[in-house]
């Protein structure tokens, strides 16, 4: 059985940056687009780190904005300053 | 100047600030006359304090990034009415999945939110009491914003005008009200496991997620905008409903049967539910995105896959009649479909068969069911219609005892065959629609004798009259706009006129 975790996130102008650090951060993630929202797949984990988004931003960024533009997300969730981690056991 | 700025609190710090040490140990009374209520299930709590939001939301953060959301919700809204945002939508067709969505998912946003407040205050963490109380907010901010989004549907289309009753009253919303009359009449922990753990996170991804895709391709941009900006929340509650779980699982094994009891139970009960939603993606989309089938694919099969794999390790089992579920995802909105044709003359909306390129496309994405059982039913009825002879049926349907779903799916292996299940109970028979129905009943008989079926109702003479016309008066419907077959609705006449006036301008 598939042990894949998965982020969704809006597709408009707050989330790009976001999408853009996660597919740098985690190459072996897959990028599904549907209208409206991306859905972005990876086996086992997948990372958003504060450092790349505030790269893509070019301002700082609060890991927390993530509430902004996050639409569903599975896998157990591992939220610090730096980071916001998903993963299954 | 040489002022240092005071460093921020880290997320962990203030969330243990924010959370914790805000309750105390009542004197005068013990606490278990305080709580009364989050210990008779049987779950064992030896810790609360283990009870972590791993968002670690606190209320400053809360309000901060829900005014944000509200400030870009309302945003759009506005637009969308001063730019007469319902122009631009596919086809008048789709706002009938609207009107769906607004008698009945709305008011469940309302009763998740009386939901979340009662229990709220009765857990004893303070942990627990501080999710309880954002989520009790979130909820309420749903349906306000879900009513305020589609009040500009309200003026120009039929059967959105008076949703609280409609919710109350109508025959088929009676199968989303009663789901949240069963969580809410459970205990506390039970209410979890039914909304935070098995909706949440099992299951509304296929109510927000591809639905509102689709209505975002469908043009309508109120709704896609005010759904993600729920969804946003519900990602929250989700991560929370799988917490819970793992939290009651962790505290102690006796726990454990409890627990896979609720899963199993509102497992069938959700699946039950979103039959309509089923409905919703692959009819009244005029323009689609994915089939139900699909969307189970991904959001039961996989997703869910994972995640019981995941629990498999506190020794929970995936949900007792998910086999069961995903072979019915063959049928299921079909057949939901079919019983709304039906019965289109009873309901807040009109339904329609579907044009030949959307037969089409259902052959294509069901092909083991579709041309053989559902497209000769369609095509029937077509003719029929055609033939001056557009079939209602007059008779009323008999009810399942638990989900109230008419009992007009069938078995699964003999779609030809209606399933239909019985128990005696106090030498009265009761009747259910499926072996997950029936089991539901037979663990708890007592709560499920007190139904308010509604056609046991109207039969009883609580409804309004014995004919149709004064049941309808009594749901607040208006016969011959609200209800009936799209083609020769009102709505069908306006959105033509509306069509003629554009094509006029662009010469």
């Amino acid at each position: 059985m598939s042990r894949t975790v998965s982020i969704t996130l809006q597709n408009n102008d707050d989330a790009r940056p976001i999408i853009e650090a996660i597919e740098e951060d985690n190459p072996d993630a897959t990028v599904n687009v549907y209208p409206a929202m991306v859905k972005i797949d990876c086996a086992g984990r997948l990372i958003v780190r504060q450092s790349t988004v505030e790269e893509k931003l070019g301002r700082d960024w609060d890991v927390q904005e993530l509430h902004l533009s996050v639409i569903s997300l599975a896998g157990n969730v591992d939220e610090e300053d730096e980071y916001l981690e998903l993963s299954w056991g | 100047m040489t002022q240092k700025k005071a460093k921020k609190l880290g997320l962990k710090q203030r969330y243990a600030l924010m959370t914790r040490g805000l309750d105390w140990e009542t004197t005068y009374q013990p606490m278990d006359k305080v709580y009364p209520y989050d210990t008779y299930e049987g779950i064992i709590i030896n810790d609360w304090d283990a009870w972590e939001d791993p968002f670690r939301l606190t209320m400053d953060a809360y309000w901060k990034f829900q005014s944000e959301k509200e400030r870009k919700l309302y945003a759009v809204i506005d637009s969308f009415a001063q730019n007469n945002g319902h122009l631009g939508i596919t086809d008048a067709r789709y706002v009938n999945a609207i009107k769906l969505f607004l008698t009945g998912v709305s008011p469940l946003e309302y009763q998740a939110s009386r939901g979340f407040t009662h229990v709220g205050r009765h857990f004893r963490g303070a942990g627990a009491r501080v999710a309880c109380q954002m989520q009790a907010i979130d909820e309420l901010r749903h349906v306000q914003t879900q009513i305020h989004a589609m009040s500009h549907y309200n003026k120009f289309f039929d059967g959105m005008h008076s949703g609280p009753y409609m919710h109350d009253r109508v025959w088929y919303l009676s199968v989303p009200k009663s789901f949240f009359d069963d969580a809410r009449t459970a205990g506390p922990f039970e209410f979890l496991t039914a909304i935070s753990f098995s909706f949440e996170y099992v299951l509304t991804n296929l109510l927000f997620v591809p639905f509102m895709s689709g209505a975002a391709y469908n043009g309508d941009m109120a709704t896609v905008t005010f759904g993600f900006s729920a969804q946003s929340d519900e990602a929250r509650h989700m991560t929370l409903g799988l917490e819970i779980i793992k939290f009651m699982l962790e505290q102690d094994e006796r726990n454990i049967p409890i627990v896979q009891r609720w899963i199993d139970k509102w497992f069938w009960r959700g699946t039950r539910l979103l039959a309509l939603v089923g409905m919703m993606m692959d009819y009244m989309l005029p323009k689609r995105i994915m089939s139900w089938k699909e969307a189970w694919e991904i959001y039961f099969v996989e997703a869910g896959g994972a995640l019981f794999e995941d629990l498999s390790r506190y020794g929970i089992k995936p949900p007792k009649f998910a086999e069961l579920a995903t072979r019915e995802a063959e049928h299921i909105s079909h057949q939901a479909w079919g019983i709304f044709y039906n019965y289109t003359h009873a309901a807040g909306f009109h339904t329609w068969i579907p044009t030949d390129e959307e037969l089409d496309w259902l052959s294509e994405k069901y092909p083991n069911t579709f041309d053989r059982y559902y497209r000769p039913r369609f095509e029937y009825w077509r003719e029929q219609e055609k033939a001056g002879k557009r079939f209602y049926n007059n008779t009323l349907p008999m009810l399942c005892q638990v989900c109230q779903i008419p009992m007009g799916f069938t078995e699964m292996d003999d779609p030809g065959t209606i399933s239909f299940r019985s128990s005696t109970y106090k030498g009265e028979t009761y009747h259910s629609c499926s072996d997950g129905c029936k089991e539901i009943f037979d663990h708890e008989p007592e709560k499920y004798v007190q139904a308010w079926l509604p056609v046991h109702q109207i039969y009883q003479g609580n409804c309004g009259g014995a004919d149709i016309e004064d049941v309808l008066k009594w749901y607040h419907l208006n016969l011959g706009a609200d209800n009936l077959d799209y083609n020769g609705s009102p709505e069908q006449k306006l959105w033509e006129e509306w069509q003629a006036a554009r094509v006029r301008a662009a010469g």
